[in-house]
């Protein structure tokens, strides 16, 4: 089996040669996996590699978070090996995970041997067409002459334009077979190219919008982490003077500390988040998708306003909003150019508006309840981000922890935020937190996760503790599902269904750490929150698993109820905000 | 709309699998080559309106290997061929085959029983022909995709290439 495609005056390699030196030449330094029979010849020169730890994870899903995690923390691609069949079908949770959220990713799948497929060998899952709906291009590669193409085009896809996963599977022979190994010049992508350059044209009339308007809102997503734009967002709001609000993917985008910053809008964002958006005039939207989740009923978002939208991605432009000035670019260099025009453009002054806005969040903070006769979730949430710091990293599970961490850690800072926000993936936190950490060795990371979503994917504490990843994870176990119980409450007649996990002593979250091989340590009384937060900020040598036993009442506040209108926010059951108020 | 993608296997699955995944229905669709090797053309037919139409376009641009995308004029230059076989006895043979020189269709198959003919044209045109048929019995019918080109001289390739993510730039 050979291929002759290449000069043969280059030497011959293996298909899995070529796997591991292309992933060398594109700068790979950490992957995660777990191999398996088709994927096997790859793992062997894999050994050799002086330049690529791999990270051997206990399930697939958890390799693909972990791989995203350290996407998150370096801005680098993430990337994943597995088997066929059953690895590769494990891998489709994070794949979709990352396509939502943008997560530059390239997973690398065994295949079974080419004569093989579609024959329903053992092992065999027809993986990319599995993944298509969920990864931004795939390859399938059978001839190990076009191993090294796939891979340099791979990285570049994952990592250029709107960010997102890419599938590489791999054939078995195309792995054993000997090729010459070239390191291809060129790449051979006609139908792609991603728009970064905005239109001057249409940057100028943002400008004159922006002038125009009265009540502006920065309205800003995900999308501007990934293009490191922070800086040039900061700037932006130091020469107008417009608040900021930012989505759940945003986090620390802009600082908290900043009174400018009124928070995050959506289903569980702030008052004056959500009333800004529903008051506001211009919607300056950057980086961001109009979420279902940000918007709520469509028909009634942010009615009076006119909207800018800059993003990456063409599609998402008048995807859900019609935008009165569509700018295709990458977030910073739609910022440089915009900061350029509004340095020369007279501005009105927005203190007015401002000044409503502030009254609103002074009037309605988010904030809680307590006097339950067990710990309130969000004082621990704070406590931990009060005690770490703006400096360390966070990473949460999806649900009611998830929303009141967006509330109460300390966002100061642009990219040490991690959640699964698109696609609310459970079991996200313990793995993503892992691949945080590898990416930020000397940081301090912090996984805040419920008791439900730490049942789907603890395993890969073994995976920490054997490796030298020592993260912290706080449980805050409620004992149930949530927030699928809070929607019980409000909205099933308090009618639990399902939701009540029973998980106070089963499992036993500190002996089931200790048995991972981490510390763990637990707290029930608001006495003992400090002294276990300093305790497990004080090891460093292990991954720490405190288990928090909070009560399970505590319900996330303030809500739009699923498909209303947000001018419906609620800031406690049956408790509306006072928008009559608010005129101006 | 005439769409180019690159001749790569799994490239009809990803345009399929964009439409189902996005809610689209797509009414006709034909691919083949086109004057470039490695390259093959798809006429995509749907029934939408224009918001949706350019979300359609803008997805399918995103696909790594869709090269270009052209919404066709209505003065396009469209045909389908349809094959299809009717019942007929003596009585009704010369009746049928009046209609068959009338549509400027070709027959291809005589048996004491039935015609089979060929015809291509617009869709118009098509399902005029089959009304006329349809008394006689129709007894099977098979339909291409319609496929498209834009009238004058210049070509697809040629047509200067809407930027991508430029579309919706006024």
């Amino acid at each position: 089996m050979e291929d002759n495609t290449a000069t043969s005056t280059t030497p011959m390699s293996t298909g899995a040669e070529a796997l591991v030196r292309s992933l060398e030449k594109v700068g790979v330094d950490v992957m995660f996996g777990l191999p398996g029979g088709a994927i096997l010849p790859a793992y062997d020169p894999l050994m050799d590699s002086g330049q690529i730890r791999h990270i051997l994870c206990r399930h697939e899903q958890g390799a693909g978070h972990a791989a995203q995690g350290y996407a998150m923390t370096t801005g680098r691609v993430g990337v994943v090996m597995v088997t066929s069949g059953p690895g590769a079908t494990n891998l489709v949770t994070p794949l979709a995970d990352a396509m939502m959220d943008s997560v530059p990713l390239v997973a690398i799948t065994g295949q079974v041997g080419s004569a093989m497929i579609g024959t329903d060998a053992f092992q065999e899952a027809d993986i990319r067409g599995i993944t298509m709906p969920v990864t931004k291009h795939s390859f399938l590669v059978t001839k190990a002459a076009d191993i090294p193409l796939a891979i340099k085009e791979a990285f570049y896809i994952a990592s250029s334009g709107r960010p997102g996963p890419v599938l590489v599977d791999i054939t078995k022979d195309a792995l054993q077979a000997k090729a010459h190994f070239e390191w291809p010049e060129e790449m051979d992508l006609p139908g792609y190219r991603p728009t970064t350059r905005p239109h001057h044209r249409q940057v100028k009339e943002a400008a004159r919008l922006i002038a125009e308007s009265r009540r502006p809102v920065l309205y800003v997503g995900g999308g501007i982490i990934k293009a490191h734009a922070h800086e040039e967002l900061a700037e932006l709001v130091r020469i107008t003077g417009i608040p900021v609000v930012t989505t759940l993917m945003a986090r620390g985008a802009f600082p908290d500390s900043d009174p400018l910053n009124f928070g995050m809008p959506g289903m569980h964002g702030t008052v004056p988040a959500v009333g800004a958006l529903q008051q506001a005039d211009l919607l300056i939207a950057l980086g961001t998708r109009f979420d279902d989740r940000v918007t709520g009923q469509l028909d009634s978002f942010a009615p009076g306003a006119k909207v800018i939208h800059a993003d990456i991605d063409p599609a998402e432009i008048s995807k859900n909003r019609i935008a009165d000035v569509p700018i295709v670019g990458d977030a910073k260099e739609v910022l440089v150019d915009l900061n350029d025009t509004l340095r020369e453009t007279e501005l009105p002054h927005y203190e007015p508006w401002v000044k409503l806005l502030t009254d609103m969040a002074r009037r309605y903070p988010v904030g809680w309840e307590e006097g339950f006769d067990r710990l309130s979730p969000q004082h621990v949430i704070q406590r931990i981000g009060q005690i770490a710091g703006p400096d360390a990293y966070y990473v949460t599970g999806v649900g009611q922890h998830q929303m009141w961490a967006a509330h109460f850690l300390p966002f100061e800072r642009a990219g040490h935020w991690l959640n699964s926000g698109g696609l609310g993936t459970m079991g996200y936190c313990v793995p993503a937190a892992m691949g945080a950490k590898v990416g930020q060795p000397d940081a301090v990371v912090w996984g805040v996760d419920g008791d439900g979503c730490f049942q789907m994917t603890n395993q890969e504490l073994v995976t920490c503790a054997l490796e030298g990843i020592p993260i912290k994870i706080a449980i805050i176990n409620n004992e149930s599902l949530g927030m699928v119980r809070q929607w019980q409450t409000l909205f099933y007649n308090a009618r639990y269904s399902n939701t009540d996990l029973h998980s106070y002593r089963i499992p036993d979250f500190p002996k089931l750490a200790e048995a991972m091989g981490c510390v763990g340590l637990r707290a029930e009384t608001p006495e003992e929150v400090d002294a276990v937060i300093e305790q497990a900020m004080a090891i460093n040598d292990r991954p720490v698993v405190v288990e928090f036993v909070v009560h399970k009442d505590a319900m996330v506040w303030p809500m739009v109820a699923a498909g209303t209108s947000n001018d419906d926010i609620k800031v406690a059951r049956d408790m509306a905000p006072k928008w009559e108020e608010e005129e101006l | 709309m005439s769409v180019l993608v690159s001749d790569n296997p799994g490239v009809l699955t990803r345009v399929a699998a964009l439409f189902s995944r996005r809610g689209y229905n797509i009414e006709s669709l034909a691919v083949g080559p086109t004057e470039n090797e490695g390259i093959s053309r798809m006429t995509i037919v749907v029934d939408v309106d224009d918001h949706v139409l350019e979300q359609i376009t803008k997805q399918l641009n995103k696909l790594i290997e869709v090269l270009k995308i052209v919404e066709l004029e209505p003065d396009a230059i469209r045909r389908e061929l349809q094959v299809v076989k009717v019942r007929c006895d003596a009585n009704t043979r010369s009746e049928i085959l009046d209609i068959v020189q009338l549509f400027k269709a070709k027959t291809v198959d005589v048996t004491p029983d039935a015609i089979t003919l060929v015809v291509t044209g617009n869709p118009d045109k098509l399902d005029s022909l089959l009304t006329m048929l349809e008394p006689y019995g129709i007894r099977e019918l098979a339909q291409s995709g319609l496929v498209a080109l834009g009238r004058g001289a210049k070509s697809i390739s040629e047509k200067p290439r809407k930027e991508r993510g430029q579309q919706t730039q006024r």
